[in-house]
């Protein structure tokens, strides 16, 4: 028997990320200390595209606009609370408001580590990028999703969010750009975003439900979701790691024309949960586990 | 460069108020864009996407008047487009939209935006040859996000950017020890010049410094402002 061992989610991204520094002189990385160590011999070897800037993420979003601006693809990164949060007004405007592209990189995806407590908590991230038009949105939700999904965002020129996770399904999905059916079934259609979607799989084992798999989730696939519904029933269940009902509005946009019960499975909006403990103890919290999302499924299509 | 004077200014900032008598010199911007854009920076009008060209960004993006007359006068916009300004359709407003407007590197408005995207800009052209010149308020200081970007190109030694701050002593309360200590103390060169002297501007812009980026405080008298 040999021991495999599995790059992590920021693992897959350091190895993309380097190949293409390498390979792209287009390609230019800021970061503000988090990950630094992890490129150093990439910050010495290319000084004025590989930058660490320290803890100031205003200034890392600002001096990304820059490099844009002068013809980079560029990529930043850091928890997803001092990349998204911290810096939105940058977002806004540096990038957005300048109408360049950008791909930002986050870690600590929602209650990722709850030892970390709320400070290090970002579940509105993908809800935040909804105020701002032309972002895509790719969850990935197995380490091996993460190379082709960034080395996409970075061959094209737009404004792309990716979200790692140190959450991760038994195995990877094909990357597609739209939703990718896993089951098929005559009760409801399940979206399950990223890394739930195993938990999502357990949930509604022996059930009758469709099931739809998306690691990209901006733009929302409408046509995939459209045919979906139609193959099955009008009853449409989003399951995502980050605030819940974040994709409600566009579950809405989409069967605007069609009678329609919908329920959002996500992190709470009600609450701030403050306790620490483990993933596993918030999913629960949550009822992002397999257990609670069998429960929420169960009384939504059969009650 | 389209050959015109510092005094052919005033009718085109006449075009976008219809003030005939206000004192257009009174902008406090006015004088260091004038020399800025007559004898340092070398952007050819019609040559907007050369990647070697020199960067000027307004981060100071309100009155924008003197920054759209002193593009209208060097050739990057046609005069009769500064008589729509601030219209619905205009590419011109109270804001600078660098989508909006042929020579504008950045859209500007909230405070403490251009410092940073400058710096990044210095990184991007480094290699060029070419030259990054952000213009800043003393207000606008205030902003946070300016000192993350100042301390960033000290430490970076980046000395392809100037930072020209219009001092209107604008700010609340003040700068105690002088504006430019902020940027020496971050390893940067400096010089505190009249704000309307145009040949001590030229000097400071053009002196030599380095490994270090440049600050330029061009100081204004407070008592002739207008541009408030």
């Amino acid at each position: 028997m040999t021991t495999v061992s599995t790059p992590t989610m920021r693992e897959a991204f350091v190895h993309t990320m380097v190949e293409a520094i390498e390979a792209d002189e287009r390609v230019a990385l800021v970061l503000a200390t988090i990950s630094s160590s992890l490129f150093a011999a990439q910050h010495a070897a290319y000084p004025d595209r590989v930058i660490n800037v320290g803890i100031r993420e205003q200034a890392m979003i600002g001096v990304a606009s820059g490099l844009a601006l002068t013809g980079h693809r560029v990529v930043a990164h850091s928890y997803a609370p001092f990349l998204v949060e911290r810096p939105y007004e940058q977002v806004k405007l540096d990038l957005g408001h300048q109408d360049v592209g950008a791909v930002l990189v986050s870690v600590g995806a929602s209650h990722d580590d709850p030892r970390m407590g709320r400070t290090h908590q970002a579940p509105a991230d993908v809800a935040l990028f909804d105020t701002l038009p032309g972002w895509s949105v790719h969850v990935p939700g197995h380490p091996g999703e993460v190379g082709p999904l960034l080395r996409a965002a970075l061959a094209g020129t737009g404004r792309e969010y990716v979200r790692l996770t140190t959450r991760s399904n038994a195995a990877p999905m094909p990357v597609t750009a739209g939703f990718a059916p896993v089951r098929h079934g005559s009760l409801g259609v399940v979206v399950a975003v990223g890394p739930v979607l195993d938990a999502v799989l357990a949930a509604t084992e022996g059930l009758d439900v469709t099931v739809l798999y998306a690691a990209t989730v901006r733009p929302f696939d409408r046509v995939g979701l459209r045919a979906a519904v139609g193959s099955s029933a009008p009853s449409v269940v989003l399951v995502e790691p980050y605030l819940r009902g974040t994709s409600a509005g566009e579950v809405a946009e989409t069967l605007v024309d069609v009678p329609h019960r919908q329920l959002s499975i996500g992190v709470r909006r009600d609450a701030e949960i403050r306790a620490y403990g483990s993933t596993a103890q918030h999913d629960e919290v949550h009822g992002l586990d397999a257990a609670g999302i069998g429960r929420a499924v169960r009384t939504f299509l059969l009650s | 460069m389209t050959d015109t004077a510092y005094a052919d200014l005033a009718p085109l900032l006449r075009r976008m108020s219809g003030d005939e008598k206000h004192d257009w010199s009174a902008l406090s911007t006015l004088d260091v864009l004038w020399v800025l854009y007559d004898r340092v920076l070398r952007v050819p009008p019609d040559r907007l996407d050369d990647p070697d060209r020199d960067r000027f960004l307004l981060s100071k993006g309100h009155g924008p008047m003197a920054f759209y007359a002193v593009l209208a006068a060097k050739g990057f916009l046609d005069p009769s487009t500064l008589d729509t300004w601030a219209e619905f359709g205009s590419p011109l407003g109270r804001h600078p939209d660098r989508v909006l407007v042929p020579g504008a590197e950045i859209g500007s408005g909230s405070l403490g935006h251009g410092l940073a995207i400058g710096v990044g800009q210095a990184f991007g052209v480094r290699s060029r040859g070419a030259g990054v010149v952000v213009l800043v308020g003393d207000g606008e200081l205030d902003e946070g996000s300016n000192h993350e970007a100042i301390a960033v190109a000290g430490r970076f030694g980046l000395d392809n950017l100037t930072a020209v701050v219009v001092d209107n002593h604008n700010a609340d309360h003040g700068w105690p020890g002088g504006i430019e200590t902020r940027f020496t103390v971050e390893n940067w060169a400096s010089a505190v010049v009249p704000g309307r002297d145009h040949d001590a501007l030229h000097a400071a812009f053009t002196s030599s410094h380095p490994g270090r980026p440049l600050v330029v405080v061009a100081d204004i008298d407070a008592e002739l402002e207008g541009d408030r």
